[in-house]
This record gives structure tokens, C-alpha cells and sequence, in this order.
């Protein structure tokens, strides 16, 4: 088990910069997460720590040992990949073997640590099949068992789930995630679908253009995106522009319908142009109009546990608002709403959208 | 939180300085993949680029008279030499044009309607495309010719007088029937990728029979045709033991360089490397003009329903029959006849009455040494195609550089070089060795032999080669290497026995091709290399008709059971190509 430190990664593709400037550190036994759109390196990244991309600068460590100039194949790393990459003129138990063949080890020892992977993953039955008869699932199973069967120091796993089906997927992350904990193995997981990397991290570190974004653990990514690059990435969220100041000693915010809002929180915060980010749940509709923003519904979709709405502002923006839905709800477009915010739901950013305020000491 | 994230995450600025820090760079290393381009690409310097170079050299070069080109104005300017050159392209253009029209006919035929017997005849068009050309030529002779069995037999019965076999005619009928088989092939391989849907799509927009294979289907099947159509025509215009048989006056281009460099061989063989160059010219020239027109019809198809075969009735039927065992048959006739003939008592031209195994017994000995030839020679060919396939493949996709890329290009060459020019180009190259030097004087050796079947067939073994490689995708040998296994170790454990199967089955067409070649081996043989296809061909000229059928005999013999081990291999009951 080790601790990974990457300072000051960079990657360059025939003269692209693919990443300009990267520290991490990933902590010892942890399930890390990288999470970005397609291109934004995190594939890249974990290639780097592999051995399988070359470093253009910066230092990588598994604990003190720098591992920069060191082959994939002495890195002693478990990786998984997207299409399983499974040997398929191996059969489940040779795949599970076939690293620890690498290791020179004696040959009852090589069974017996294939079995026990075998087992762990639940998947003993099929040992003495060729992969063309299991299905993607248990492909990806024997997978991870192969690369945990090596004892590495760290597993990477690349879109381990992608080519899964929907229900799979959810079933074969939960395994992943229990079998990681039950090893406490330091886990990089590569993914671009947020829920699964919600569901399955301690911590993510949110990409893009190669530059990682915000490190934390799922619920602060939710709850307190450093950006909002990061907020709209994570879940869904509005944005919405509005002005800061100070009235009577009082940080004040005021959105462009005019509704205002007072945020104690940003005392030490400059008045400001400023860029909210609210949540579509986090709208409350009340049947005051005190201290409340009045808005259009214009459509809404049923979806069972929730009711989504597109709603029109007074100065012609539309917002998507969720609401939990009831058997008595009856709002049909062209109903007029209105909305209460709570100040300690939303976050404030700079005009440019770089700077969560809400989180600056 | 805030402030140690921002630590982490590098939000900050980018700082130019900061990125400064140790950088790996590429160096040269000599592992075992530069030693093994190194090898490859020195071992095609000796056995193709020195003796093309030498015969461009030869062709323009003279002891007596310096650089010249009088060798050139010398063909162009006299019709006698010339004129082979027109004959060649019309009996190429026309056995092309028939071989399309065969091929297409039955493979559509085979796609579009249900009947009996469609594995045997598709196996029996293999047959038929896998042996020697020449070999057609002389049964056909044995057939049709002045006093052919057919001939005979008609005018005897019904006093009609067939036309004349030999000259154009003849040549163009070998052809036809020797390749419409590989058209065939191909095109049968792509009515595989056209989805039932778009002829059904087709039909609900009113165009259907002729009309739907003129608009839709001969569209779809373009790209297919126009490679099989290169391949027939370079096949057609390169082979010389069919004019050569069949011909009589009626001279080709190839049957014209062998003539010219045989009745030169010890002199100057200047005139015949002029007509060599020239040979290459024109089939770089057909090639590049195929790739230009190719890549106007280049698409990508899949399809998720294949075309489903469809029951007729009535003259349709008939029709269906009539038309593809016919055509069948007459493709397998003369190898058929062959067969019967060599169980005849012969003497020299003359079949006896009687039968008997006697025609086997003089062909095991006086020709025996050929048949453990034609096994021992392409058997010794086929394994240095494998091995070398298998590296080329792998350097060419996975470890791709300039000297990776030049060796792609250099093993693509024996793909346009008729193989009588290869012949010449090796015979006259390493006489005295290499550039006289004494160095590889191998004229007349096993190894030149063996050497010359190789060249000529590693373009298609490599692109087989090329094409299991792209099956196996990159991250099963990187998941080798993060289990801890070296890049050797996982070439030699992973990626080769990966590309093993797709290489053995490609291996074994290989090998039926070697067994059956001619138009080098005849240039390169000696008394103690000469393979069966040699000598038949050498019995026939002889008039020993007897031996030869013995011998094609059993050189189908060879074919069929190759044929049956490429199915076990490769599971299937088809080729495609």
C-alpha cells in the first residue's frame, strides 16, 4: 500500500500541452476518483502513473520511491481497463495466474492466492473457463481479480464500468467498492459519469483542460463546488447573475429580478458583480409574496419521486426548479409561483465564475 | 479546507518556471525491437532493394555504351516488342472483364437465392483458383485443342468444328475461369456486409431484380470489386505459363521477357531488365490508378442482418442451377481431366488404351525429388513468412517509426513485382555474388529458392498479420505489463499466440500459392530444386503427358488436403480474402 504523490505533472502530446501543471496527493488506502469530461486528462493522468504514458516533467512517488523512470512492468501496480483487456486464450484461473507467474513464486503458491482471488471476487465456479464464455461483468470481475491477485501497491482502474449495462454497473460499483475497503488498497478510478463517482469515492478530484479543479469528498464537491465549472459539472445547478453590497453593514445580494437576499457569511467580501449557483431543489415555493421572487411556469416533467419545472424569471430567464412531487400537485403553465432561496443552500462566486466566495476566509 | 485545496489542486496560475523539472527523453535504445528492425530491414536491403536496384541499373546501364536508354527505344521503336505489350493488356483487360462478370454472377447468385450444394461448390471454386494457370492452359489444350477430346468427339459426332483454342481465345479463357474464382471470393466476403435492410429499403421505394443490382447492390460491392478486379488483372497480366502453353504465336509481355532473358542468359541480360523495368512501371501505374479510384468509392459498411437468401421456383430455378454448377464445372473441368488422364497408359503425347497406374510410376522416378522439393522448399519459405510477418506486423503498428515505416513500405513491393521479374532480378543479381563480390553466391541453391517465395509472399501474410494485430487491443499487453511481465514476455506469451490463429490460416493460402508457383521458380530451379509445378510445367513442354497429369495429380492432391487443414485451423468452411 502507498501513499501516490504527483508535483508538478506535465504531459505533452506532439507540442499540445495535455497537462500544464498537476499536484495531487492520494491518500494511503483510499478509493480517489479522477472525474472530468472526455479530454480533460484524467485518463492521461492515470496512463502517467501507470507507465504507460510518458512524464514531460514533474515527480511522481508511490510513498518516497520515485517512479518516473521505473517500466509499468516494475511499478508493481493492478490496473483494470475499460474493455477488460482479459487474455482470451488464457483461461479465468491462467488470467488470475498470470501475473504471479511473472513473480517467479512456487506453483502452489501461484494456485493458491489465484483461488483466493478467485473467491473474493466470487467467481471460483468459472475458473476453469475461457473468457469468450463469461459475460462483460464477470470479464471485469476476473479482471480485478487478476490485478489484486499481484498484491500491488496501488490499483488503477480506467472506466472500469463504462461498457457495462446500466443495472450491472451499479451492482459491479458496489462490489469494487466493498472489495477495495476489504483489501484497503489505494485506489485511482478513473470515470466521466458523476454518480458513479459519487457513489463510489472518498475522494474526486473534478478535471478539466488537464488542470484538476477541486479535490473533495463527494458531498463537498455537491454542496461547496470551488467553482462553476465544478457546480455545474457536479448535479445541475442555475446560474444565476446578481450584484453584492452592503447595505447598512450588511452583505446583500440582489438578483437581477430584484429579489434580495441578505448573506451575513460574506462580511469580508468586497461589493461585487457576482455569479450565484442554486440547485434546482433548493428553490422553496411559498404562497407569500413578501420577501419572495415571483415567477412563469412554462413546462414540467413528471418523473415519480420528483416533478421538474422550467420557469420563466421576470427578466426573461429560465430556471429549472425540482420539487418532490405529490398526487395533489396541480401547477400548469403559465401558473404563477414564487420562490424563497435559502442563503446557506447556494454558493456565491466572482464574476467569472473562478472564485467560490462563500469559501474564501 | 479552501486554502489546502487550492495547495492541491493547482488552480493557481500556471507557473512556467515551476514546470521545469527532470524530462524523459526518447532515446535509441537497442532492445530487442531495433535489433529485430535492424535485421528485417538489412535482410530486404540484400533480397529486394539490391536486386530490383540492379536490375534498374542493368536496364539502363551498359559496360560498352555507359547510361543509356537505347534498351527502351529499342522496344518502343520495333512492333515485334512492342506490340506483346498490347497483347498483354487486351487479354488481361478482356479476362478482367469476364472474370467480373463470372465472379459477380455466382457470388450474387450464392447471396441472393437458396440452393443445394452450396458448400461443395464453394469449396470446388477454391480448388479451382488455387492451382497453377498454366496447368488450365494444358488441360484445355488436352480439351479443346486441335485434337482435344471435345473437338474430337464433336466432329466426329456431329461434324461442327470448333473454333480455335489456341492464341487469344485460349489465353483469355484460362484466365477467365482461373480468376473469376477470386472475384468470387472477395465479393462473396462483401455481400456479408450488406445489410438486408437496404435492399428491403430498396424495394419499398420500387427497385427491385436487375434494376436493385444495378442501382444498389454493384454500388455497395464497388470497393470489393475494384481490389478484386487489380488483383485479376495483375494476375492476368504477370502470368506466363498460359501464353506460353496456349499462346503459340500469340506472344504477352511476360512471355516475352522470359524468351528475351532465357535466349540472353550468359550475355547481356540488359534488353530483358529494360523490359523487367518496364513491367514494374506498368503495375505501379495499374496500382496507383486502382488506389485513386478506390478511394472514390471507399465507405464503411456493417451490417447487423445479412442478406437472406431466397427461394425461387419454376425457370428461375432452373436458371439458378444451370447457371452456377455449370460454371462451377467448367472451372473444375480441367483439373478433373487431368485426374482421369493420369490413370491412361501414355506414351509421350499419347494416351494408350487402358488404364493403368504407370503414369505415377515414372513420375515418382524420374521427378521424385520434386515432390519432397514441394514440400521441403515452401515449407522452409512459409516459416520464414511467418516469422518475419509476425515482427513487421508488430513494428509497423505497435512501435511505428521511420525505420518501422520503411521497412511497411519496402515489404509491399514484391506486390507489384511480377514474378518473372523477380526471377530475373535474383538470377541475375547474385550470379557472382552480391555486386560481384562473391558474397552470397547463391544462383541455383535451395536458399534462392526459398528466399524468392518469400519475398514474394510476405505482403500478404503481413497485411494478415497486420489485420489479427488490430483484432488485440493495445491495453491487453499493457494489463500484461502492469502484472509485472517485460515487453518480450508479453510479446512472445501474450500478443504472438493471440495473433496465432488469424497467421496460421493465412499461412496455409500462403503455402497453397508457394506449392503451385511457377513464374519465379522456373527462372531459379535446378535439377536439384525444381519443384512439382516446375515440373509439370517442363514434362508438358517435353510432351510427356503422362507424368505431368501424374504429377498435377498430385499436386491437387496437396492442395485439397492443405485446403481441409486451413479449414480444421480456421473453422470455417469459406475463405475470404
Amino acid at each position: 500500500m502507498s501513499q501516490i504523490s504527483i508535483k508538478n505533472a506535465k504531459k505533452i502530446f506532439d507540442e499540445t500541452v495535455v497537462i500544464p501543471d498537476l499536484n495531487v496527493s492520494i491518500p494511503e488506502g483510499s478509493l480517489f476518483t479522477l472525474l472530468g469530461p472526455s479530454g480533460c486528462g484524467k485518463t492521461t493522468l492515470l496512463r502517467m502513473i501507470a507507465g504507460f504514458n510518458s512524464i514531460e516533467g514533474g515527480d511522481f512517488f508511490f510513498n518516497e520511491n520515485r517512479i518516473n523512470d521505473q517500466d509499468p512492468s516494475r511499478r508493481n501496480i493492478g490496473m483494470v481497463f475499460q474493455n477488460y483487456a482479459i487474455f482470451p486464450h488464457l483461461s479465468v484461473r491462467e488470467n488470475v495466474e498470470f501475473g504471479l507467474k511473472q513473480r517467479k513464486l512456487k506453483k502452489d503458491e501461484v494456485r493458491s492466492r489465484a483461488e483466493k482471488y478467485l473467491r473474493l471476487i466470487q467467481m471460483e465456479e468459472y475458473m476453469d473457463r475461457k473468457p469468450e464464455q463469461l459475460s462483460g461483468g464477470q470479464q471485469q470481475r476476473v479482471a480485478l481479480a487478476r490485478a489484486l491477485a499481484i498484491n500491488p501497491d496501488v490499483l488503477l482502474m480506467d472506466e472500469p464500468l463504462s461498457n457495462l449495462d446500466a443495472k450491472l454497473r451499479i451492482d459491479m460499483r458496489q462490489a469494487i467498492r466493498e472489495i477495495q475497503r476489504e483489501v484497503g488498497i489505494t485506489t485511482v478510478y478513473v470515470t466521466h459519469d458523476q454518480e458513479e463517482a459519487m457513489a463510489i469515492s472518498d475522494q474526486i478530484a473534478v478535471m478539466k483542460g488537464g488542470v484538476i479543479q477541486q479535490v473533495g469528498k463527494p458531498k463537498e464537491l455537491y454542496h461547496r463546488p470551488a467553482n462553476e465549472f465544478v457546480a455545474t459539472f457536479i448535479g445541475r445547478t442555475n446560474m444565476l447573475d446578481a450584484e453584492l453590497d452592503m447595505v447598512n453593514g450588511v452583505p446583500v445580494i440582489t438578483f437581477e429580478n430584484g429579489y434580495s437576499l441578505p448573506m451575513p457569511k460574506l462580511t469580508h467580501i468586497e461589493p461585487q458583480n457576482v455569479r450565484i449557483s442554486i440547485r434546482p431543489e433548493d428553490f422553496n415555493r411559498v404562497e407569500s409574496v413578501e420577501e419572495t421572487f415571483g415567477a412563469v411556469i412554462k413546462d414540467s416533467i413528471y418523473l415519480g419521486l420528483n416533478t421538474e419545472y422550467m420557469v420563466e424569471l421576470s427578466n426573461g430567464k429560465f430556471i429549472q426548479v425540482t420539487e418532490e412531487s405529490s398526487f395533489d400537485e396541480d401547477l400548469n403553465a403559465g401558473d404563477i409561483v414564487n420562490f424563497k432561496i435559502n442563503p446557506n443552500k447556494i454558493n456565491v462566486y466572482n464574476s467569472e465564475g473562478t472564485i467560490n466566495l462563500t469559501e474564501v476566509r | 479546507m479552501a486554502t489546502k485545496q487550492n495547495e492541491l489542486n493547482g488552480l493557481a496560475k500556471v507557473d512556467p518556471t515551476a514546470m521545469a523539472g527532470p524530462t524523459q527523453k526518447k532515446r535509441f535504445r537497442l532492445d530487442i525491437w531495433s535489433i529485430s528492425a535492424i535485421v528485417i530491414l538489412i535482410t530486404y536491403v540484400l533480397f529486394l532493394v539490391y536486386p530490383v536496384g540492379n536490375l534498374l541499373k542493368q536496364s539502363v546501364f551498359t559496360e560498352t555504351s555507359g547510361l543509356t536508354i537505347e534498351n527502351f527505344t529499342r522496344f518502343f521503336s520495333m512492333s515485334y516488342y512492342s506490340g506483346t505489350l498490347f497483347n498483354s493488356f487486351k487479354v488481361s483487360i478482356t479476362a478482367t472483364v469476364f472474370a467480373l462478370i463470372l465472379g459477380i454472377l455466382l457470388a450474387y447468385l450464392f447471396a441472393m437465392f437458396e440452393f443445394r450444394g452450396k458448400k461443395l461448390l464453394r469449396i470446388l471454386i477454391i480448388i479451382a483458383s488455387m492451382s497453377a494457370p498454366f496447368i488450365g492452359a494444358y488441360s484445355w489444350i488436352l480439351l479443346l485443342g486441335r485434337s482435344g477430346l471435345i473437338t474430337r468427339s464433336l466432329s466426329n459426332l456431329f461434324g461442327i468444328q470448333m473454333p480455335d483454342i489456341y492464341g487469344f481465345s485460349g489465353i483469355v479463357l484460362v484466365f477467365s475461369l482461373q480468376l473469376f474464382p477470386l472475384i468470387f471470393l472477395y465479393v462473396n466476403g462483401a455481400f456479408k456486409s450488406i445489410d438486408q435492410s437496404i435492399l428491403e429499403a430498396a424495394e419499398g421505394m420500387g427497385v427491385t431484380g436487375i434494376n436493385r443490382f444495378f442501382k444498389v447492390v454493384l454500388p455497395l460491392l464497388m470497393p470489393t470489386v475494384l481490389a478484386g478486379a487489380l488483383l485479376v488483372f495483375m494476375r492476368a497480366f504477370s502470368d506466363f505459363g498460359t501464353p506460353m502453353l496456349i499462346g503459340e504465336g500469340y506472344r504477352t509481355f511476360p512471355v516475352l521477357i522470359y524468351t528475351e532473358f532465357i535466349s540472353e542468359v550468359g550475355g547481356d541480360s540488359a534488353f530483358a531488365s529494360a523490359l523487367a523495368v518496364i513491367a514494374i512501371f506498368i503495375a505501379l501505374t495499374i496500382f496507383f490508378l486502382q488506389q485513386m479510384v478506390a478511394l472514390k468509392y471507399s465507405f464503411s459498411m456493417n451490417s447487423l442482418h445479412p442478406v437472406r437468401t431466397k427461394k425461387v421456383s419454376g425457370f428461375k430455378k432452373v436458371m439458378v442451377y444451370v447457371i452456377s454448377y455449370g460454371v462451377v464445372f467448367t472451372a473444375v473441368l480441367p483439373q478433373l481431366y487431368l485426374v482421369y488422364t493420369s490413370f491412361l497408359n501414355t506414351s509421350g503425347m499419347v494416351f494408350q488404351p487402358g488404364y493403368s497406374l504407370n503414369s505415377y510410376r515414372e513420375a515418382f522416378s524420374r521427378m521424385g525429388n520434386s515432390i519432397i522439393n514441394t514440400i521441403r522448399i515452401p515449407l522452409l519459405a512459409i516459416t520464414i513468412v511467418v516469422i518475419f510477418a509476425v515482427f513487421i506486423s508488430y513494428l509497423a503498428v505497435r512501435r511505428r517509426n521511420p525505420l518501422t515505416a520503411t521497412i511497411d513500405t519496402l515489404s509491399m513491393i514484391p506486390y507489384i513485382v511480377p514474378g518473372t521479374v523477380l526471377g530475373i532480378a535474383f538470377l541475375t543479381s547474385y550470379n557472382t555474388g552480391v555486386g560481384g563480390t562473391g558474397l552470397l553466391t547463391i544462383t541455383g541453391t535451395t536458399f534462392i529458392m526459398v528466399v524468392s517465395l518469400a519475398v514474394r509472399r510476405l505482403p500478404y501474410t503481413i497485411r494478415s498479420s497486420v489485420a489479427a494485430l488490430h483484432q488485440i487491443s493495445p491495453s491487453i499487453e499493457e494489463a500484461a505489463q502492469s502484472l509485472g511481465s517485460s515487453k518480450i514476455n508479453t510479446f512472445f506469451r501474450i500478443t504472438v499466440p493471440m495473433m496465432m490463429p488469424g497467421i496460421i490460416a493465412g499461412a496455409i493460402l500462403s503455402w497453397i500459392t508457394m506449392i503451385s508457383e511457377l513464374s519465379t521458380s522456373i527462372l531459379l530451379y535446378t535439377v536439384n530444386t525444381r519443384t512439382v509445378t516446375v515440373a509439370i510445367y517442363t514434362e508438358v513442354i517435353r510432351g510427356n503427358y503422362g507424368i505431368a497429369a501424374a504429377l498435377s495429380t498430385i499436386l491437387m492432391i496437396f492442395t485439397v488436403l492443405s485446403l481441409l487443414l486451413f479449414m480444421k485451423v480456421s473453422g470455417k468452411d469459406e475463405i475470404s480474402l
